[in-house]
Order: structure tokens, then sequence, then C-alpha cells
């Protein structure tokens, strides 16, 4: 089954994290997506900029509507993405629990739904 | 013809109490489609009460309904699924449900791993013990509503959506590894314990399925203790439920009046019951280090030595109430520690226990604290204070016959002189 691993954290930490931090960060989730390729797992994944570099469409009545700003304007905000492909949700969970993100904010895996 | 209907029902009837668990199991592990699984042995039941009459009743009939099911599967799985994928995954489970038909004798027991499944963290916990009434034991959502006393409508959701999240979400269907084992098992045991406690809640024994909860969740503790025997938790909770329901029908005297345990007639304790606990309890403390399930067992045990005393061991009981408060951090552990240190070492120990969680403010409604602590205070002489705790627990009692003991221990306390 394919999986999204969805990363939520908290920008305002990320943002203040000093040099050292952020490069040590970097790094896990450099060996992070190794260790997934090894096992053979991993189907895509992607970074986003902070949510400050967002913009929100809706279409209502034939007009989209532009707004600046993420969807929610919550503390934690989605930075990136994993998708996986593993036997099932144990397997999914244990991935998770191994993303660097887990640590300093949380993973929500969802399943992928199949087309 | 009437007569093979009747002989017929009564062997699919048969079956399904003994096995539908198994076969629900068995199916669902290998689809990971918990009401798929359900659905496909509801109808193959039927089609036996239609098929056995005619034909007679297969010589396994087990296995009759496992070829039925399984068509039924394969048919709802072809109309959802198209493509190559799909007939090389349908291909292969048809394979083994073959393969494991043939020896039907042997129909392989996953019914473990689907109670994991039916426990699994990624599962509301209010909605596990529902999930293992109807998985493991075929309960239907209206029976679980009353026992657990909700809405039938709103149990059906739940349970739809519960079993809808098994399938989508893909939690599988496994006993987990070693490393993980007993983070998970407890949510099994907690449960099963649920489905005890709720027929035990019934001390009047006046709801049948209520009561029969209590039999139901003794049921599933034998089956876990029988597929993880080595696992001291496992024959913990299962001593525990026996212990608990040895004093049944001590709880309530012929005027069917509340009894609290330290006053029960021990003649009316089910001797066999207890013995069995023990030995349980024995088995799980080879074990090595005690869970919480032993802990609470080993209570009882210590309760149980009156039938043969003629006293509690409550010096054994202060120290596992201690550990256990410990362990869990639950002031509802400490006010039992509190009862017991009051029997050890007198009243205002108790007490200055019960001080210590006095802030807590869920036991401001909580009925066993006002009633623990009332009950210390009248032994201290401090009437007013006593009678004013009584007053708290007795508007916090919803059992009538609770309600009674606590308004006549309340009344006690104005003929004896303080």
């Amino acid at each position: 089954m394919q999986y999204m691993l969805l990363i939520y954290s908290n920008e305002a930490g990320m943002q203040a994290a000093s040099k050292t931090d952020a490069e040590q960060m970097m790094a896990a989730y450099g060996a992070y997506g190794e260790a997934m390729k090894k096992a053979g797992v991993i189907r895509g994944g992607e970074r986003l900029r902070p949510s400050a570099s967002a913009t929100t469409v809706r279409v209502a009545d034939g007009k989209s509507k532009v707004l600046n700003g993420p969807y929610a304007e919550t503390k934690e905000q989605l930075g990136g993405y994993f998708t996986i492909d593993v036997p099932d949700l144990d397997t999914a969970l244990t991935w998770a629990a191994r993303c660097p993100g887990a640590s300093h904010g949380v993973v929500e895996v969802r399943p992928l739904w199949p087309m | 013809m009437a007569r093979d209907g009747e002989q017929a029902r009564a062997a699919a009837e048969a079956v399904a109490r003994q096995s539908y668990g198994k076969l629900v199991a068995f199916l669902a592990a290998r689809t990971g489609d918990v009401a798929g699984a359900e659905d496909a042995l509801s109808d193959a039941f039927a089609a036996a009460l239609v098929d056995w009459p005619q034909n007679g009743i297969p010589q396994s009939p087990q296995a009759w309904l496992l070829t039925a099911a399984r068509r039924k599967i394969i048919d709802a799985a072809r109309r959802r699924r198209s493509g190559e994928a799909a007939a090389g995954h349908l291909r292969l489970m048809v394979e083994e449900m073959e393969a494991a038909s043939v020896n039907a004798g042997s129909i392989p027991d996953n019914r473990l791993a689907l109670m994991f499944a039916c426990a699994h963290p990624a599962l509301d916990p209010g909605i596990r013990a529902p999930l293992i009434l109807q998985t493991i034991l075929g309960f239907d959502a209206a029976a679980i509503a009353s026992a657990f006393l909700i809405s039938p409508a709103t149990m059906a959701q739940r349970l739809v959506r519960a079993k809808n999240k098994i399938r989508q979400a893909g939690i599988p269907l496994r006993v987990p590894e070693r490393d993980e084992l007993s983070d998970r098992l407890d949510a099994v045991l907690e449960a099963i314990y649920a489905i005890f406690a709720e027929g035990w809640s019934d001390p009047d024994g006046t709801d049948s399925r209520r009561r029969n909860l209590a039999e139901e969740g003794i049921w599933l503790g034998r089956l876990v203790v029988s597929l993880l025997p080595d696992e001291p938790e496992v024959l913990g909770l299962l001593a525990l439920m026996l212990y608990a329901d040895a004093r049944r029908v001590a709880r309530r005297n012929a005027q069917g009046d509340y009894v609290p345990l330290a006053e029960q007639d021990t003649g009316q304790w089910d001797a066999s019951m207890i013995e069995e606990a023990e030995a349980l309890l024995r088995s799980a403390s080879a074990g090595g280090e005690s869970g919480r399930y032993q802990l609470e067992a080993a209570v009882q045990s210590a309760h149980a030595v009156r039938r043969l005393t003629g006293r509690s061991d409550w010096a054994a009981i202060e120290q596992l109430y201690e550990i256990l408060a410990r362990a869990t951090g639950s002031p509802v552990v400490t006010i039992n520690r509190a009862v017991a240190a009051a029997e050890v070492h007198g009243p205002a120990a108790g007490l200055a226990l019960l001080d210590t969680v006095a802030g807590d403010a869920l036991l401001a409604e909580y009925q066993p604290y006002w009633a623990a602590r009332a009950g210390l205070l009248a032994r201290t002489g401090d009437v007013a204070a006593a009678d004013e705790a009584y007053e708290r627990a007795i508007g916090l009692e919803s059992d009538p016959a609770v309600r009674r003991f606590l308004q006549q221990r309340r009344g006690e306390l104005k003929q004896t002189p303080a």
C-alpha cells in the first residue's frame, strides 16, 4: 500500500534554529531518505518553502479569489512530505517514527487512494 | 423438510457459536477487510440454511461455510477491482484459501491477529472492545449498543467507521513482533477487561446481556491465554477476572442489598474459580516483573485468603496498591491504598493518603472517594465531617442498592456516640 507521510512542524522554531542545528537536521533528513531508498520503499518526497510563501486560491461564482498565506493559519505547518510503498500501516508508522520531523513536530500518515 | 430445516439451522448455529470469530479472522487476515469478511460469512450462513436442508449437513460445516464465503469475497473483489495487478492478487488469495479449505480440520487460528487489529492504536480506544465483541464473538451492533448503553444507530455507525479504517488505512491483521508486543498487548487486554467490566457493572444480574459480557470477557481471556500462554499479563488478567467473578453472587444479600467486599460471606465465593485464579497467578509470577493485571490479581488473592484465615491480608494489599500507585499514578489506586493503609495503620493514616489526592478535580465527583473518606472519618469519630462526606457519596451514586447501603451507614453515624 502507498502512504503519504505529511510532516508538520513549527516554522518559527525551525527558522530560529542555529546554523549547526539546521545542518544537523538536513543531514538527518539525508540519512533518512537514503535509508528509505535502500529499503526500496520511497516513491517520492519534497520539502516545501515556509508557509509565508503560500498563496491560496478558491473559485466561487466563476471568479477565482486569491489570498495571501496558507489555507489554515496554525502554529504547525506542512513542511514537506514523503510517499512510500509498504505492506501495511504498522510498517508505515515505523517509517513515520524514523522521520526526523516526528521528533520536532508531527507526521500524519495517510493512505493514498488507489486509482 | 421442516425437520431438516430445523436441523440445518441448529447445525449452522452451532458452527456460528464455535467458530464465527475463527472464520472471520481467517478471511479478514487474507483480505485486510473485516467488514467484507463478515458480510461474506453472513451470506454463507444464509446459503447454508437453503442448501443444508436439501443436500444434508456437510461433513465439515466449517469448510463448507469457508468455501461459500470465499466465493462471495472473490465475487465482491472482482466487482470492485480490475486490471492485471488485481487479477494476480485475486489468484493468490484464491489459491491460499483453496489450500486452507482442503484441510479444514486445521483452519489456521488468526483470532489473535484480528484482536490486535481491533485494538490497534490507530483506532479510537472506545471502539476497540465493541469491535472485538462483534468480530470475534459475532455480537450484532444492537446487542453491543445495549451493553455499552449507547444508541444502536450510533454504535453501528462507529463500528462501520472503525472497520473502514482497518481496511483503508491498511491496519494489518498480525501478531506484533516481540519488541512491540507488550505495548500492543496492553490495548488488547484493556479491551477484554472493558468487556468484562461492562458485565460486572450489573451486580443485580438483571440485565442478561450485560451479565453475559462478564462471561464473554472471561472466554476471551481464556482464548488469549491459549494463544499466548507465556505472557504473564495475559495470565494475570484472566486471574483477575476469575477472582472477581468468583464473588459475583456474594455482592448482594438475599434482600438484594449491597454487601461490601469485607463483609461478604466467603462461603458464597466460587472456590474452584478462586483456585484456578491462584494457579494462573502463580504461573504468571514465574515470568518475572509484575504488570498491572498481575498486581491487581494479587490484590484479589490477598482478599481471597479471608476464606481460609478469616481476614484479608491488608499489609500485602497496601504494599501492592503502593506499587500500583507508583506505576499508574492513578488517584483511584490511591483511594484503595488509603483504605488498606487504614486497616494496617489506623484511619488517620488512610485519611492522610486521601488528602494527597484531594486536589484532583475528577475525584470531586467520584463516589468511592467520598465513601472511603466518610468511612475513615467515622472511624476517627469526626461525625460531622463523615456525615458530610456520606452525603456527597450518596448524591453521586447511581446504583440504588449501593445508595441504600451508604444511607444506612450514614444513619448509623448518629446512633453511635462519638
